[in-house]
């Protein structure tokens, strides 16, 4: 009700730029984000029910669904686990070097995807550095999926470590004394005290890392060997299908990837939405 | 008082393994970049940077760069005054539909992108009946790296612009300051540093970007390659030091943005501390 009433009485009225503001905004949105959309469903219109059926669900695209989400999941839970424990220590250690190891979180934003692609692929090959050493024991990374999961955690690992990391640099110091104070042991008191309060963030940011990995393309083609049925992520496959200038195949499988993406992306939305409600008791 | 995770051999064991893996998931790759590029000396990393395709995948790429980063800076600001000034109904609208192209995968927005402007696409159509090109084209390649980094800015501005509010403006415009000379003096001056920090990300992205750029670029040497896709494809040509030689010039991009978000932090921390 009191943020109705500052909408009738205040800032509305008094600052200007509404209109210009407004004009720009919708303009960039529809032609830049929506309208190339309606792209894809003119492609997807020219498609009967039974062929986008038979696009979507043929074996070697199913299977790149299969590699794209095992992959995806498997590199979501190591960046939940390393970006957990990554916020932790940054947050609540002091220890030489600190600072750097902050600012190297964001190198797999700020590397372009292409170089982290060649780079883990050259490094994980056979002659590579880390490939020389886990070969020999019987690991092979380069073109398996466990290279897929690898890049994509790479390149997904920031979202989870920003997303908690401000989250425990909130919580009050008291939280963690009066559960010290009655005598929980660090595990329980993690799991009973911490836990609950940084839950929230830490789905949100695996939440964000999955996503991204669902999408990626650049990092992970180098790495992946692309084996059809075993190592082709879906990305791929809509890139093949352009090659081939399959184009409603490859608007088939797209809109495939941009629902199922668009969707979590609401569902994360809204998840966030109702737990910052909660910390700030209905506003927000 | 004693917090959890306190205890020495807690500490240093958790600390310990935070630095071990970040040492072998994040620098080691970073180290090796550098190591490639300079495999074969320092004058065959130069061969590798100074051979003409390269000079004009560099020019390319930063002239993408610097188309888009001025686009993505107008969006950016008018959708942050929008939406932290101003109550409306589909608010919440606005700030969800931007976070699109974080969700999109890269290569289906090359892929709608190519469907509506290509020689197929209702727009294409037209375009190609006046003889425009824009797919397969630079034209083509700008208008996907707007559409990835478009989120940036906005992203940046909005929670700072949310956390400020609206007082200071509001006393300037009823003090009679034009909405031009309030934004200037007075806005401005409280987001500068994001919007940098803003503009820096959006560059970083726009220098990189791979997937979407491939699908539309057509990857003609020497007319539409920009740098990640000239050096994919002297990687598929088994020029791996060419290759790295490439990334070790995105790697370095991609460090002085490091450094400079490192940079922007630490005087937001040093102005909080004085404040």
């Amino acid at each position: 009700m009191s943020q109705l009433a500052t909408w009738r009485t205040g800032s509305t009225r008094v600052l200007p730029g509404f209109g210009l503001s407004m004009g720009i905004s919708v303009l960039f949105i529809s032609l830049v984000l929506l309208l190339p959309i309606t792209g894809l469903f003119g492609q997807l219109a020219g498609l009967s029910f039974a062929e986008y059926w038979a696009i979507i669900t043929e074996g070697r695209v199913v299977a790149s669904y299969m590699v794209t989400i095992g992959a995806a999941a498997v590199a979501a839970i190591i960046n939940a686990i390393f970006g957990l424990l990554l916020a932790w220590v940054l947050v609540r250690y002091e220890f030489p070097g600190k600072r750097l190891l902050d600012a190297l979180m964001d190198l797999p934003f700020a590397l372009p995807t292409a170089v982290a692609g060649i780079t883990l692929a050259t490094l994980y090959a056979s002659s590579g550095w880390m490939g020389q050493l886990l070969e020999p024991l019987g690991f092979q990374v380069a073109y398996t999926w466990v290279g897929i999961a690898l890049a994509m955690a790479f390149t997904s690992i920031p979202f989870v470590v920003r997303t908690v990391q401000p989250v425990l640099e909130d919580l009050p110091a008291e939280v963690d004394e009066a559960a010290m104070s009655l005598g929980a042991t660090d595990g329980v008191a993690f799991r009973r005290v911490i836990l609950p309060h940084i839950w929230p963030a830490l789905v949100t940011g695996t939440g964000l890392a999955f996503v991204r990995s669902l999408g990626e393309f650049g990092a992970i083609i180098f790495i992946a060997g692309n084996m059809p049925y075993e190592t082709e992520i879906t990305a791929l496959m809509i890139f093949v299908k352009l090659q081939e200038y399959d184009y409603a195949g490859a608007s088939a499988i797209a809109s495939v990837v941009l629902f199922v993406s668009l969707a979590l992306l609401l569902a994360i939305n809204v998840w966030q939405g109702r737990f910052v409600r909660r910390l700030h008791g209905g506003k927000g | 008082m004693r917090r959890i995770g306190d205890a020495p051999v807690v500490r240093r064991l958790l600390i310990g393994a935070a630095l071990v893996l970040s040492a072998l998931f994040l620098l080691l790759p970073l180290v090796a970049i550098f190591a490639q590029a300079f495999s074969e000396g320092v004058m065959v990393f130069w061969a590798n940077v100074s051979n003409t395709f390269t000079l004009h995948a560099i020019g390319l790429t930063l002239m993408i760069a610097l188309l888009t980063i001025p686009v993505c800076l107008v969006f950016g600001v008018a959708l942050a005054w929008l939406v932290t000034r101003f109550s409306f109904p589909g608010r919440r609208i606005l700030q969800t539909l931007i976070d699109i192209p974080f969700a999109v995968s890269p290569v289906v927005a090359g892929l709608i992108y190519l469907l509506l402007y290509g020689r197929n696409g209702w727009i294409g159509t037209w375009l190609d009946g006046h003889d425009i090109q824009l797919m397969f084209a630079w034209p083509g390649i700008l208008m996907v790296t707007i559409f990835v980094t478009c989120p940036f800015v906005a992203r940046e501005l909005i929670p700072l612009m949310q956390a400020q509010g609206s007082r200071e403006e509001e006393a300037a415009v009823t003090l009679g300051a034009s909405g031009w000379t309030t934004f200037r003096r007075v806005t401005l001056p409280n987001i500068r540093w994001a919007l940098l920090y803003g503009v820096i990300l959006t560059n970083a992205r726009a220098v990189g970007e791979f997937g979407a750029v491939s699908v539309v670029s057509g990857a003609i040497r020497g007319q539409t390659n920009t740098l990640p896709l000239h050096l994919e494809q002297l990687y598929q040509d088994y020029n791996a030091v060419g290759a790295f030689a490439c990334a070790a010039l995105l790697a370095f991009i991609a460090l002085l943005t490091l450094a400079a978000k490192a940079g922007l932090e630490w005087r937001a921390a040093r102005r909080e501390a004085f404040a």
